[in-house]
């Protein structure tokens, strides 16, 4: 038994010391190319700051902090030249704030059928699906929503929400089809297959110990599932919903595509707005040099907002692991 | 022999693995039964039946009739009869985002209880009973993962009274313990039987010796023996019972 210990820690010890000490030439190059390419990222991730930061600059020279507060879009045509951020900010958080109220609890719904209810049979086919949703190109979301939801918006569902909704201010206005509204549900679409992807993940790290214990105490199906499974998955929950708003913040191509495109602080959903992404989007090819300065600044902003929001997702998700790993 | 329970040719199934096979016992009121027997005997099979929390895994089956008082659990509603049936697992599993107090009221929440001063009460009762009030009673806000493996142990048991269940099923409930954990457990499940029946199942013959008054002794999914504890450990009248445990297999 000692004997055969020994041969192995010697085997380890020899496998262990051949990265390091007798690497071929091969070794050398294949560990340098890989180490390069790595190190290339970080310094992509770093000159893209640097370039949005030099490309800002003008911008950040001459309006400083007005541009948080500015909710004018003037271009020289229109003198005087200033730019404000305001409304492109505002147009970003009610898409995505809109997205997640109407994306959070069918992805929910979603990963709760896939974890705790749907036949074995299944489960694994629709997990592809969800996840082949997630593949779908923004663009042909976008064209969908122009040709088929926007139709069905202006003439079905905004009328109905209006009949119900109608005496609060956010659903004022004759539906139009291509409204911040719109531009919410598509979102929402968007970010349901991340949200229910990790959210049926995290559903599936809750210990069967843990439904046991609820089914044992007289728990229904569904009381086990709030008690158990929802209640020990909340944190993997709040991660998927926070790279869900990741995504409805910088999503930029299906937005712009239907969110009507028009630089105001709007009041109601069924009116026409913009969003930081789709700002940029439209406005970059025709722009002076004082004015693309200044969609570099908004490009930052949204960049900055992005990946906060992916670092605070990371965070929940790794606190989930660890949890789990206390616990099993 | 005062009859709670009984199972009649109790056979069940994971898949097309036959797990327990035609077995027929009977459950003394007021008194505790242990299930002995090797690993994958199908004693934990067994008493998972008796709850119905065998058949919550994908593809199991379960044939036979399992009677509470003279009525076949398995005609009645699973909900229902895990509320007159209680269990304990082996690995303590108390919830981890709730507090001591949640995790105690939680049965008693689910079955409609609202009022603050008789949740208390209900409460405070079950801590006492699963002799873990003394050393929780300043911190029952305290989450539950807080306390030692044992105390969280006897939180589960406290937590299975709650709901004032008429059995109390326990499967290994000391595995994961130390002795001295243990030793409580074996204490408390003594004074239990004043008021509930008990089931435990144990691979630890000498535990088994310890605190039931009946014994099962399980081998490749068959009920080999069953008796008065004493009985079976000093007059054993199968072979296979005596080489068990004597300690010659298993």
């Amino acid at each position: 038994m000692r004997a055969l210990r020994a041969v192995t820690a010697r085997r380890r010890a020899r496998s262990h010391g051949r990265a390091h000490a007798g690497a071929t030439p091969g070794d050398v190059l294949f560990q340098s190319l890989s180490a390069a390419a790595a190190f290339g990222l970080l310094l992509l991730l770093a000159l893209v700051t640097l370039i949005l930061l030099l490309g800002a600059g003008p911008s950040i020279q001459t309006f400083g902090f007005s541009f948080f507060t500015g909710a004018v879009w003037n271009p020289p045509a229109h003198p005087p030249e200033v730019y404000g951020a305001v409304p492109f900010v505002y147009g970003t958080l009610v898409t995505a704030g809109l997205a997640l109220l109407l994306g959070v609890p069918v992805s929910l719904g979603i990963a709760i059928f896939l974890s705790e209810l749907a036949p074995p049979w299944l489960r694994v086919p629709l997990t592809y699906v969800i996840e082949l949703l997630a593949a779908i190109p923004s663009v042909v979301f976008g064209l969908w929503g122009v040709f088929v939801l926007a139709p069905v918006m202006r003439d079905s569902v905004e009328p109905a929400v209006q009949s119900v909704f109608g005496f609060l201010p956010i659903f004022s206005g004759t539906p139009v089809g291509t409204d911040v509204f719109t531009a919410g549900v598509i979102l929402a679409i968007m970010i349901i297959p991340t949200i229910s992807a990790i959210s049926r993940e995290a559903f599936l790290a809750v210990p069967q110990t843990q439904r046991e214990a609820a089914l044992a105490i007289g728990a229904t199906h569904w009381e086990t599932t709030r008690m158990a499974v929802l209640t020990y998955a909340r944190s993997g929950i709040l991660g998927a919903v926070i790279l869900g708003l990741g995504r409805a913040v910088s999503e930029t191509m299906a937005v712009t595509m239907l969110i009507g495109n028009r630089n105001a602080i709007f009041g109601s959903l069924f009116d026409q707005g913009q969003t930081i992404a789709s700002w940029i989007a439209n406005n970059f090819t025709e722009a002076g040099p004082l004015e693309t300065s200044a969609l570099i600044e908004l490009g930052l902003v949204l960049m900055l907002v992005a990946v906060l929001v992916t670092v605070v997702a990371r965070l929940f998700l790794t606190r989930v692991l660890r949890v789990l790993e206390v616990t099993e | 022999m005062n009859v709670k329970m009984q199972t009649q040719h109790l056979s069940a199934w994971y898949g097309s693995k036959k797990a327990i096979e035609d077995v027929t016992m009977d459950i003394e009121e007021h008194a505790v039964t242990a299930i002995i027997g090797p690993s994958g005997c199908g004693k934990s099979t067994l008493i998972r039946c008796l709850d119905r929390m065998h058949e919550i895994l994908p593809k199991t089956r379960v044939e036979g009739k399992v009677l509470l008082d003279g009525e076949d659990i398995y005609e009645q509603p699973a909900v229902a009869v895990r509320r007159k049936v209680g269990m304990v697992f082996q690995k303590p599993n108390p919830f981890p985002t709730m507090t001591i107090y949640d995790n105690v009221a939680a049965g008693l929440k689910l079955g409609g209880i609202r009022d603050p001063d008789e949740l208390d009460g209900r409460v405070i009762r079950s801590l006492k009973q699963a002799v873990l009030w003394d050393e929780v009673q300043d911190g029952t806000g305290k989450s539950g993962m807080s306390l030692s493996g044992g105390q969280q142990q006897r939180l589960c048991i406290a937590r299975a009274l709650a709901v004032e269940p008429e059995v109390l099923l326990m499967d290994e409930p000391c595995s994961a313990l130390d002795p001295i954990a243990t030793a409580k457990i074996e204490d408390l499940i003594f004074d239990l039987k004043k008021d509930y029946t008990v089931v435990i199942v144990t691979h630890n013959m000498q535990q088994a010796a310890r605190v039931a008054d009946w014994t099962a002794f399980m081998y490749l999914g068959k009920l080999i023996e069953f008796g008065r504890t004493r009985e079976l450990f000093e007059h054993p009248r199968e072979e296979l019972t005596e080489k068990y445990i004597t300690g010659r297999f298993g």
